[in-house]
């Protein structure tokens, strides 16, 4: 093609472009750069009208202007005016400043919209091309409003040129993933997949892309795309290599195409057809085939081209999970790749086998290639490859060769690249934990960690390998003997100091009958570190200290000396002079039973999600995050770290920097927003200060009150019965004078199970309203308890009297829901709002809920309203994430007849995805997105908490769009509470 | 594909090309990063990388950078073959294509990859379908006739006469309309006949 007319006479440019060219010094390239855009200023507000050639020239210096990184402020309205030239090459700059420069200037808009109404209404197909381009490059909302309407009618309509409908195609597609809610479905869906069967390849090629973004949101509609996709593939695969004239590509056909189908295929789950099935297996055995033919050309663009089809066809495979034989095949298709010479190869064979990893068909072929991955590690120079095999290892690992692949990665990260030193300190923490057999290894490992890479090892390692110290006692000596001997080291890293100070505070008594190791050796080991410590470890130690106290009476007064000195006592930092304070004094007036109580043994930490996995995820996690997510991760952490209401024995001091500390600090303020990690600790010694009887008192008393929080919160109310009286206030015994229907329990309230079933996925609103009375509802729920606000609005403007809300519980209910509140002021005035509180305990899973039974005297009426109150088994759940092959592991570990409920049911509203995804959150349980093949139904997971067990529940919700039903599963490791959830969760939708 | 940088070995950026909404700030930061990035990679490492959570495929064409980001569970191989149809498209239109001729006719360069890539995904494989598109837009930009030049080629006695009769069914309508469609009118004509346009 000879160059028609480089620069298209635009002299001026070209002369202006080698100015800025010429220029030696940013300075003067900025000078040139001035000048020109007055000159253009200038000649843009002159006098005299600028003929369409200079208009186009200046809009195209301010272009290069711009594309140099400049500001441009002026110029759009020229620009615009050349939109509507007739002139082919002034309409087109117009166009491309118009896309590189577009920004939400109203006016313009509708004048830039009303130009390419124009020309898409030429049906000039040159035009057509270049407004289409213009919309598919700005893919504004103004645009999507505009002509999402008008495209998929040029897209199928039979006398469109071939190179408008490929503009259009994939212009629909941007204003799609722009504004789908603009892009109406229609008759016209139909048609654009049948363009799969274009004679065209281009537009076979262009259409396949939207089809396959089309079909990712609405699968059901595009469903016929798979057979033709199939087809076609299969005819692109099989053809020779001449056939495709100019699609074929260094001897590949139709790469692209190919590429793009493969993607379009792994939309869908694989074939119910066995014919379609069939071909499309022969296509991926053909696609393998031609993987060990000889090359047909030494080009690179030869063996990327058919390698990017075979990559995706691996892909596709993996995706599909269902055929061993053709997963074996890939797997080591991937393991010659291992050892090629190309490192893009290797670096792609890591990346695919570790999804290849995860299926359970060539899990164990992968693992026949970790010598070669063991070795990338060792000899890639290129980091992104180590770390490709660093995350194979991970996903390799199992129970067998956890060993070996945990000190290969301690090895590695010896010499680890910074940038990824954090994620493999996870990864091997992870690990460890996972297949530990013997917890001595595990201890090591992580000890390991801290010396290896103490500045990586993030807070959840070191709480979590404390969480498991402390929960499994077999390998408590252990750690203790390990920790002391690791702080031996003249420097150590400040985790181990913290780890060390933890773990001997709290099992030190355990190696101290070794006199190498006893009392004093200990407390004046971990205090030589004590000064090199920043604030938070110190004051770790401080506790660690006040530990000692009770473990090791003899060396109390030591401690007390260490306590009382002027470097604690006259501390600086706020934090640690109130703990000197505090524990000097504790240590002083209590008695020694006191001090073991208080100072007790930490109880077990509840078994959770390992906090380090959510970690690693977070770190692998999209960069942009939205407040939402925000909120779920910071949620999240708190479930992980382990700051959720543990059931903590009131009388035990949690070490101040455990995660413990935060919910003690949360049971005594109730509540409130959560004070800061820091504010939170300070409360607590505040609390732990001036509330120490508070604390004793509590102690005393838990024998016989056992739900911690309420005995926190000082409520010390008596739980409430059916049997029970009303409880007894001055009005209640006026009710029973006035009133011969008061202990009548009236029948529920007209609408109650409907305001009920609302509640079910959501925690606050209103649960009841008639003339006189509004009901109000506030709650939230951790593990197995929860708090329920309850607010009673007098509408009228006469007082209520003898006001008596009751909460009524069957002998069953009651054994496994424990409620306890306090009586409400038995006057409310008009127009005025009273508040009860409900603390709530689940000790066993529930199928009923609590009756609210409120009693009152209106004007000369007695009023009686009963409604069901919405405590139902799901509020006590916690979400959990999982991966795709985890959930159906997991899935298919439940399937005992009696772990599954299944209901079938039409829908009572209308099937939105979003709201359907709003609900099953609300809902409690997490929305696992990309595991199910199908990305049309809903997949959740979560634990259901009891006071005496867990319940782990796995959910999926099949929408059926055309018969307006949806199928529902729960699969639970209790038929009751399958049972349950799925009469709760039916009723939402 | 998310976006498309041109840079030189001095990280002069001379392409580029988004096919997300990001602010202008935005932009400047994400290509001062990745041309940092790229730039600091030596020559026998791998051609991908992973960057923030998208992937970046690049390859080195003599002084420039291609450098495309895509999401990902796009496929890296076909990717830096896009980058090379784009090049060889790039050569065959300027005869082989230098680091210049893309500073000089950067409005051709985007033009070519418009008619290559649209949206972020790639439109035409074909490099002869993509050409011709070009090729026609270039040729209507030397037939710029204007209203006298149009009679100048009706008595002209070569012009073709499907020409003339395609003028009057169409001489009810509006100027504008009208010099569109005898600007392709004549022009496809001539491809046909393979005439040479002479005047």
């Amino acid at each position: 093609m000879p160059a028609v007319s480089k620069g298209d006479g635009m002299r001026g440019l070209a002369v202006f472009i080698s100015d800025i060219r010429n220029c030696k010094s940013k300075e003067a390239e900025i000078k040139r750069i001035n000048k020109e855009l007055a000159n253009i200023r200038s000649k843009f507000k002159g006098d005299k009208a600028l003929d369409g050639y200079s208009k186009k020239k200046y809009v195209c210096k301010l272009l290069f202007i711009f594309l140099l990184g400049h500001d441009i402020d002026f110029g759009h309205m020229e620009a615009v005016n050349l939109l509507s030239s007739n002139r082919y090459t002034e309409k087109q700059i117009g166009y491309l400043f118009i896309s590189v420069l577009v920004n939400s200037n109203s006016e313009l808009i509708r004048l830039i919209n009303n130009a390419i109404k124009n020309d898409l209404a030429s049906r000039n197909p040159t035009f057509m091309g270049l407004a289409l381009h213009c919309i598919a490059n700005v893919g504004s909302r103004e645009m999507a409003e505009a002509f999402a309407g008008e495209i998929p009618k040029i897209l199928v309509a039979g006398d469109t040129m071939d190179s408008v409908k490929q503009s259009a195609a994939l212009c629909l597609l941007r204003l799609y993933r722009t504004s789908p809610d603009f892009v109406p479905m229609g008759d016209w869906t139909s048609r654009v997949v049948h363009l799969l069967n274009d004679q065209h390849l281009g537009v076979v090629t262009a259409a396949t892309s939207l089809i396959t973004t089309l079909a990712q949101k609405n699968p059901e509609e595009f469903k016929t795309s798979v057979s033709l996709a199939v087809s076609r593939l299969s005819r692109i695969v099989t053809s020779a290599s001449t056939d495709l004239q100019d699609y074929t590509y260094y001897f590949v056909p139709a790469p692209w195409l190919s590429v793009k189908l493969l993607r379009l295929l792994q939309c869908y789950p694989p074939p119910e057809d066995a014919a379609v099935r069939g071909r499309l297996t022969e296509c991926l055995e053909t696609i393998l085939n031609k993987a060990q033919e000889p090359p047909k050309s030494k080009k690179v663009q030869h063996s990327n081209a058919k390698n990017a089809v075979l990559f995706e066809a691996i892909s596709l495979i993996i995706h599909h999970d269902s055929e061993p034989n053709l997963l074996v095949r890939a797997c080591n298709q991937l393991g010659q790749f291992l050892q090629h010479r190309e490192t893009n190869l290797r670096y792609l064979a890591l990346e695919s086998m570790c999804t290849l990893a995860s299926s359970e068909f060539s899990h164990e072929a992968v693992k026949t290639h970790i010598e070669t991955v063991i070795n990338a590690l060792k000899t890639e120079r290129d980091v992104s490859v180590r770390q490709r095999a660093v995350d194979l290892l991970y996903a390799m690992c199992d129970r067998s060769n956890a060993q070996q692949i945990v000190a290969e990665m301690l090895n590695y990260l010896e010499t680890a690249d910074y940038s990824i030193r954090e994620e493999i300190v996870l990864k091997v923490a992870i690990l460890a934990e996972k297949y530990a057999v013997d917890y001595t290894w595990y201890v090591d490992t992580i000890l390991n960690l801290i010396r290896i890479a103490g500045d990586y090892v993030s807070e959840e390692v070191w709480y979590r390998v404390i969480q498991i110290v402390i929960n499994r006692d077999d390998v408590q000596g252990y750690a203790a003997k390990t920790v002391f001997e690791a702080l031996q080291a003249p420097a150590c890293h400040e985790n181990l100091v913290k780890v060390g100070g933890y773990i001997l505070g709290e099992f030190g008594n355990l190696i101290a009958g070794d006199p190498r190791s006893s009392p004093l050796i200990q407390f004046n080991l971990l205090h030589s570190k004590f000064h090199l410590c920043s604030v938070p470890t110190r004051a770790l130690l401080l506790s660690t200290y006040i530990k000692f106290v009770n473990l090791f009476p003899e060396i109390k007064t030591t401690i007390q000396d260490v306590l009382r000195s002027d470097s604690q006592l006259k501390n600086a930092d706020v934090e640690l002079q109130q703990r000197a304070v505090e524990y000097l004094r504790l240590s002083t007036i209590a008695s020694t039973d006191i001090l073991a109580t208080v100072l007790e043994e930490m109880p077990p930490f509840p078994e959770r999600e390992s906090s380090i996995l959510a970690k690693l995820k977070k770190k692998k996690g999209p960069g942009t995050v939205t407040d939402l997510e925000e909120i779920k991760k910071e949620r999240n952490s708190d479930v992980n770290g382990g700051t959720e209401s543990t059931p903590v024995n009131a009388s035990t001091v949690a070490l101040p920097d455990s995660p413990l500390q935060g919910s003690l600090a949360e049971l005594v303020t109730g509540p409130r927003p959560r004070p800061s990690r820091l504010n939170s600790s300070r409360l607590a010694i505040h609390n732990l200060q001036t509330g120490v009887p508070c604390l004793f008192k509590g102690f005393f008393t838990s024998e016989s009150t056992p739900s911690p929080s309420a005995d926190l919160l000082g409520l010390g109310a008596a739980p409430l019965t059916s049997s029970a009286p009303p409880p007894s206030s001055t009005g209640s015994l006026l009710v029973d004078v006035f009133s011969d229907s008061a202990s009548v329990v009236a029948p529920l309230a007209p609408g109650s199970e409907d305001n009920f079933a609302r509640f079910v996925c959501k925690n606050n609103g209103v649960l009841f309203e008639n003339q006189l009375l509004q009901i109000g509802l506030k709650s939230e729920f951790r593990q197995n308890l929860g708090r329920m606000f309850i607010f009673y609005g007098n509408k009228t403007s006469t007082q209520f009297l003898n006001f008596t809300p009751t909460l009524i519980c069957s002998d069953e209910l009651q054994s496994s829901l424990n409620l306890q509140t306090k009586p409400v002021d038995p006057t409310v005035d008009g127009g005025a709002q009273v508040q009860q509180v409900v603390n709530i305990e689940c000790i066993s899973d529930f199928m009923e809920a609590p009756i609210l039974n409120i009693q009152f005297r209106y004007g000369g009426t007695f009023q009686n309203i009963s409604v069901k109150l919405p405590i139902t088994l799901n509020k006590f759940f916690q979400p959990t994430e999982m991966a795709s092959q985890d959930f159906f592991q997991r899935w298919k570990q439940l399937s005992n007849p009696q772990q599954e409920m299944q209901n079938i049911f039409k829908a009572k509203h209308p099937m939105d995805t979003e709201i359907t995804k709003a609900k099953i959150i609300g809902f409690g349980s997490a929305l696992l997105e990309e595991v199910d093949p199908n990305p049309a139904n809903f997949v959740g997971a979560g634990i259901i908490h009891t006071k005496t067990t867990q319940i782990g529940c796995l959910l999926r919700l099949e929408p059926n769009l055309q018969a307006q039903m949806y199928r529902l599963t729960l699969r639970t490791s209790k038929e009751t509470v399958s049972q349950r959830l799925c009469e709760l969760l039916s009723e939402q939708f | 594909m998310q976006f498309m940088l041109l840079f030189s070995r001095q990280g002069k950026l001379r392409l580029q090309k988004w096919y997300v909404p990001l602010s202008d700030k935005e932009k400047k930061k994400i290509t001062r990063e990745l041309v940092q990035t790229v730039l600091a990679r030596k020559p026998k490492m791998c051609s991908f990388l992973e960057w923030r959570d998208l992937k970046i495929v690049y390859k080195r064409y003599a002084s420039l950078y291609f450098c495309c980001a895509i999401e990902d569970q796009d496929n890296e191989l076909i990717t830096l073959e896009i980058i090379h149809r784009y090049v060889e498209l790039l050569d065959k239109y300027f005869g082989s294509v230098c680091e210049l001729d893309i500073i000089f006719n950067f409005e051709k360069a985007y033009f070519i990859l418009d008619e290559f890539l649209l949206g972020g995904e790639v439109q035409e494989t074909s490099k002869k379908n993509v050409l011709k598109a070009i090729e026609q837009a270039d040729l209507l930009q030397e037939v710029n006739f204007s209203f006298t030049r149009i009679s100048q080629i009706l008595f002209n006695p070569c012009i073709i006469t499907g020409a003339y009769l395609f003028l009057q069914r169409s001489s009810a309508e509006q100027f504008g309309y009208f010099t569109v469609n005898i600007d392709v009118y004549v022009q496809w004509k001539f491809q046909q006949s393979g005439q040479k346009i002479c005047w």
